[in-house]
């Protein structure tokens, strides 16, 4: 009875101590590919890759760093992807914070796969306005964007002249840690009928599911978990997959604390009963 | 080179100052408290200059004038002099003339707001809810759909069929707390993960492999 105690007792400093030690071992193994892949990872997956070459992919960043260690691998990821398909992409943001790990991640993948910018991929950045921007699209992309982050007119890039909305981008991938994808799916998806698909971080997933259940997007990642499975289809395991062994082992960890914090608490609370 | 490691250093730092916190309150973790608040401050009023006012405002202004458009120049006025209106919040005497705005950007956000939800999330959920009842998926969404919404059902007391009905409605709700709080274990987890790969790979071992010169 006394070690139940003294366990569900123990300071919380030292479980801190035992759950960073917990992460940081795994880090230290070589990342092994997921071995299964969920049903909405490889919808994510098949909406891009049955895409024809050339096809124009809209990748919008809207998270921050705050959201990175989740977002960022998807995003490379699916850089990797759009590349290795030789789709054209166009990076935007709905959170301008976002735009630099925009760079980041070109900057790891576009030489990868030898594409240049202007040519098979270009940053038209962020503008404020939310759902509006993503309106204004519908109706001409220029109306927004007219130029790209570098200040240079969008026209001067070949494959962006025949770009003007909608009918004009096979799919629009939406990264997000909050509400934004929620509108592109609403204001977007809804109204012009462009699939979409969506990657969040775990807080959201559960409010991203009714979405992909309904079919009103083509495919869902969800937290680190479907960055990983994603590494994994496009054959690269990455920083996902690598911090996928540090999750599961601090996951034990936290349903064995669970254990055995409600174990000592009822039988503390027993033989508080008895006496 | 050398910017890239002071960076990665003073992110190191700042990262294990706020992470002190978890031992107890400390100046450590104080200061980087203060800088994290201020930086973020100044960065909002940059952020705000550089892709609202500048762009959306003061350019579109000299680009329609330079372009001889002075019907668009000038309707920019509308839009500035509502930004102005906003800042009156400050002075209390005039602070009611900051609601017209506020009520114009109201406006605008609940008229957009409303088609996107009615078109984007209300009837396509209903339309995928009302499948037929052939699986064991859809009998199981009836319920928790019916249940769930009665137990919300405030009008009669929650007893009798109401009350059973109301309790199935519980054990759903609770299930769908329970998977939100999986999945949000998940994220801060990976939080973590992210925070102390950054510790592990990118500063201690990017800093022996830099001296190691390789």
């Amino acid at each position: 009875m006394k070690f139940w105690e003294r366990v569900s007792g123990v300071d919380r400093r030292i479980l801190y101590a035992v759950l960073a030690l917990a992460v940081v071992l795994p880090l230290f193994f070589r990342p092994r590919p997921s071995a299964r892949v969920s049903a909405p990872v490889r919808d994510a997956y098949n909406a891009i890759d049955t895409l024809a070459p050339g096809s124009v992919v809209v990748i919008s960043i809207d998270y921050d760093p705050s959201s990175a260690p989740e977002l960022q691998p998807m995003m490379l990821a699916l850089l990797r992807h759009c590349f290795s398909r030789n789709l054209k992409v166009i990076i935007t943001a709905q959170l301008a914070l976002g735009l630099p790990l925009g760079d980041a991640a070109l900057g790891i993948a576009a030489p990868e796969h030898g594409k240049s910018y202007g040519t098979d991929y270009v940053n038209i950045g962020y503008r404020p306005g939310g759902g509006a921007v993503m309106l204004g699209i519908g109706r001409e992309l220029r109306g927004y964007f007219s130029t790209d982050t570098r200040d240079v007119p969008v026209d001067s890039f070949e494959f962006m002249r025949r770009v003007h909305n909608y009918r004009d981008i096979a799919v629009v991938v939406s990264l997000a840690h909050g509400a934004v994808a929620d509108w592109w799916v609403q204001y977007v998806g809804a109204r012009f009928n462009e699939p979409i698909v969506v990657g969040c971080t775990g807080v959201n997933v559960s409010s991203m599911f009714p979405y992909y259940k309904a079919g009103q997007i083509a495919g869902l990642l969800a937290g680190m978990q479907g960055a990983a499975e994603y590494e994994s289809l496009v054959g690269r395991p990455d920083k996902a997959t690598k911090g996928m062994l540090a999750q599961s082992v601090a996951h034990a960890l936290i349903i064995a604390l669970l254990v055995v914090g409600n174990v000592g608490f009822l039988l503390s609370r027993r033989r508080k009963a008895k006496a | 080179m050398v910017m890239n490691f002071i960076g990665t250093w003073v992110a190191a730092g700042l990262t294990i100052a706020i992470l002190s916190f978890l031992y107890k309150d400390n100046p450590l973790y104080r200061l980087a408290e203060h800088i994290y608040v201020g930086i973020s401050a100044g960065y909002a009023v940059i952020y705000v200059w550089s892709f609202d006012v500048y762009p959306m405002l003061v350019k579109k202004f000299q680009e329609h004038m330079a372009a001889r458009n002075h019907a668009e120049a000038w309707i920019l006025v509308v839009p500035a002099l509502l930004g102005l209106m906003m800042l009156l919040r400050w002075i209390p005497k005039l602070a009611w003339i900051s609601r017209w705005p506020m009520s114009f950007t109201i406006g605008i956000g609940a008229g957009l707001g409303l088609i996107a939800t009615v078109q984007g999330y209300l009837l396509p959920q209903v339309s995928d809810t009302l499948a037929p009842l052939l699986t064991a998926n859809a009998i199981v969404m009836y319920v928790g759909v019916i249940s769930t919404l009665l137990y919300f059902y405030f009008s009669k007391e929650h007893t009798g069929a109401l009350g059973v009905v109301s309790r199935v409605g519980t054990i759903f709700i609770m299930v769908a707390f329970g998977a939100n709080f999986g999945y949000t274990v998940m994220a801060r987890v990976s939080l973590l993960i992210g925070r102390l790969d950054f510790l592990v790979n990118d500063w201690l071992l990017g800093t022996i492999r830099l001296i190691a010169g390789r």
